[in-house]
């Protein structure tokens, strides 16, 4: 870990399997994320794309492969899981924001309970990510009181609170109506555009064509084909991907 | 010399019972017949309480001839009453607080335990929690009572365990079970995605469950546990059988002092249950209108 140097992949992931009982989950995946990339994971459902990236912060296990990020190795059962997951931010599909603490409350608790920050200035950072994902005003109504796409930013700034390096969004969303679909992605982009280095499990192909550095297709277990946006949504050469790719756009 | 039916002379065959039952015969009344046992087995519930209802009347109807009535019944009521409520229902309030507390306590421990990701104490408690949960209260009490010492010597001190000690240690027993169920269901009704948030914010697993998933579930706990406070403080008159000198206790003894007049049981014990039922029917309401309003805010 102490070996990591930026021009080296942020994460790497190498030949990665991941079972849950007797089902293969994950068969040999691989890939590396440079700082500052953003990277687009689509697939099928049961594909395991969001398997991989619940794996990237431990929130599952792996029985094979290896994950390293900024140079730390995951599949490491003497890991510090809570110091990867200081690095890593994840924002999930339920949005799952603690409904009996007020939006600003959300952005606070961790940075206040976990990272021990003082509270003032705190509060002060709160008010400012609540402002960056355009939600002024909204700092004390509580998630109940929220739409989804409101909360889904709240999600998003708590999660930037932390100050991580790496994002994960798995699939933001996907539990959202179409016309606050927009109003989350916005968001995602300004992140990227800042140079917040993103892992997002999407069905979004529009966005994931605007924004990804690099899309990778997975099915099966497998990642079947990758590349640039340009090539990977105007050339596919897999019949796999082809054939997704024609259901979807 | 005297006969006697089987020893020296021929066996008689007159009594009902050595027959074979003949049907005919049930219905006839004869002394030695099982057709007295035979209704009162197939008597209702509703019968039986008009047969008790129809003793009580016949027994007082009885004394009414010792000129004692009802009023003087109430009269001395009157006269017990502040006794009644002060030195034994107090005391049924006392126990009843006492008891959940320390219920409640160890019943918040033994829940946390059966989440626990040990799964040898998550077995434990599991097992603790459904032994007490499913024994009948009196039980507990006579175990306790018979179990424990009378004192005990903690460095040479000596401390003295008072019955109504035993009593308040038998009654946490079921309620510790209970309450500790209470707290196993309210923190897996938590979604698992607020696990997984915390997970991912870099919580400790204890951080979690303090500072993300018990407050939600503080709302969801309270009105089970109020019924259950309702529930144990109306079984508080149970310590009585053993002896400790509750409301009810001194209730019976009061009726015994007054010279055991049957006119006296109607006052004193509806008296216990009117008290009971002004301090247990508010909670029971509160209880409801705090489901109520949890449930629509969620």
């Amino acid at each position: 870990m102490m070996s990591w140097t930026e021009d080296q992949p942020m994460v790497s992931i190498k030949d990665v399997h991941k079972s849950f009982g007797d089902l293969e989950v994950l068969k040999g995946v691989s890939m590396d994320i440079m700082k500052g990339q953003v990277i687009c994971i689509i697939g099928p459902s049961g594909s395991g794309k969001s398997t991989l990236i619940r794996c990237v912060n431990a929130l599952n296990d792996i029985q094979q492969g290896s994950i390293l990020v900024e140079g730390q190795e995951v599949n490491d059962p003497d890991l510090d899981k809570l110091e990867l997951r200081k690095k890593v931010g994840m924002v999930f599909q339920q949005y799952n924001l603690f409904p009996h603490k007020t939006a600003l409350q959300n952005v606070m608790m961790a940075p206040i309970q976990v990272l021990k920050q003082d509270k003032a200035e705190i509060e002060k950072q709160a008010y400012e990510l609540l402002k960056k994902v355009r939600l002024e005003g909204k700092e004390n109504s509580y998630p109940g009181e929220l739409s989804g796409g409101q909360q889904q930013r709240v999600a998003i700034a708590r999660s930037l609170a932390m100050n991580p390096d790496i994002m994960l969004f798995d699939e933001v969303t996907a539990a959202l109506d179409p016309e606050t679909v927009k109003e989350v992605l916005v968001t995602i982009k300004q992140l990227a555009e800042e140079g917040m280095t993103c892992i997002l499990v999407t069905h979004e192909m529009g966005f994931a064509r605007e924004v990804a550095d690099m899309i990778y297709f997975t099915d099966r277990g497998v990642i079947v084909e990758s590349g640039p946006p340009a090539t990977f949504f105007d050339e596919a050469k897999d019949p796999r991907t082809k054939e997704f790719l024609s259901q979807i756009l | 010399m005297k006969s006697i039916p089987g020893i020296n002379s021929k066996a008689s065959t007159d009594f009902a019972v050595l027959k074979p039952p003949a049907r005919n015969q049930v219905s006839h009344w004869h002394p030695n017949s099982t057709s007295f046992t035979r209704w009162l087995s197939e008597l209702s519930i509703l019968n039986c309480f008009l047969f008790i209802l129809l003793a009580f009347v016949f027994s007082s109807l009885a004394f009414a001839q010792s000129n004692y009535t009802t009023t003087d019944a109430v009269d001395a009521l009157f006269r017990w009453m502040p006794f009644l409520l002060k030195s034994g229902f107090f005391f049924n309030i006392l126990i009843s607080l006492l008891v959940m507390l320390i219920g409640t306590l160890t019943g918040i421990v033994l829940g946390l335990g059966q989440i626990s990701i040990h799964g040898w104490l998550r077995k434990l408690c599991w097992a603790i929690t459904q032994f007490f949960r499913n024994s009948p209260w009196l039980v507990l009490l006579f175990v306790v009572m018979l179990a424990f010492p009378f004192q005990i010597e903690i460095f040479g001190l000596t401390i003295p365990v008072p019955d109504w000690l035993k009593a308040v240690i038998g009654l946490s027993l079921p309620i510790m079970a209970n309450v500790s169920e209470i707290v196993r269901g309210a923190v897996i009704s938590v979604p698992s995605g607020q696990w997984e948030a915390a997970e991912s914010l870099a919580y400790t697993r204890l951080q979690t469950l303090w500072q993300i998933i018990l407050p939600q579930c503080f709302k969801r706990m309270i009105p089970p546990w109020m019924n259950w406070y309702a529930i144990l403080t109306m079984a508080t008159p149970l310590v009585s059988i053993l002896g400790v000198e509750d409301v009810l206790k001194l209730a019976r003894d009061a009726t015994e002092a007054e010279g055991n007049h049957p006119e006296l049981l109607m006052p004193f014990y509806t008296f216990v249950l009117v008290l009971f039922f002004i301090y247990c029917y508010p909670i029971a309401k509160l209880t409801q209108r705090l489901e109520r309003k949890f449930s629509v805010k969620g």
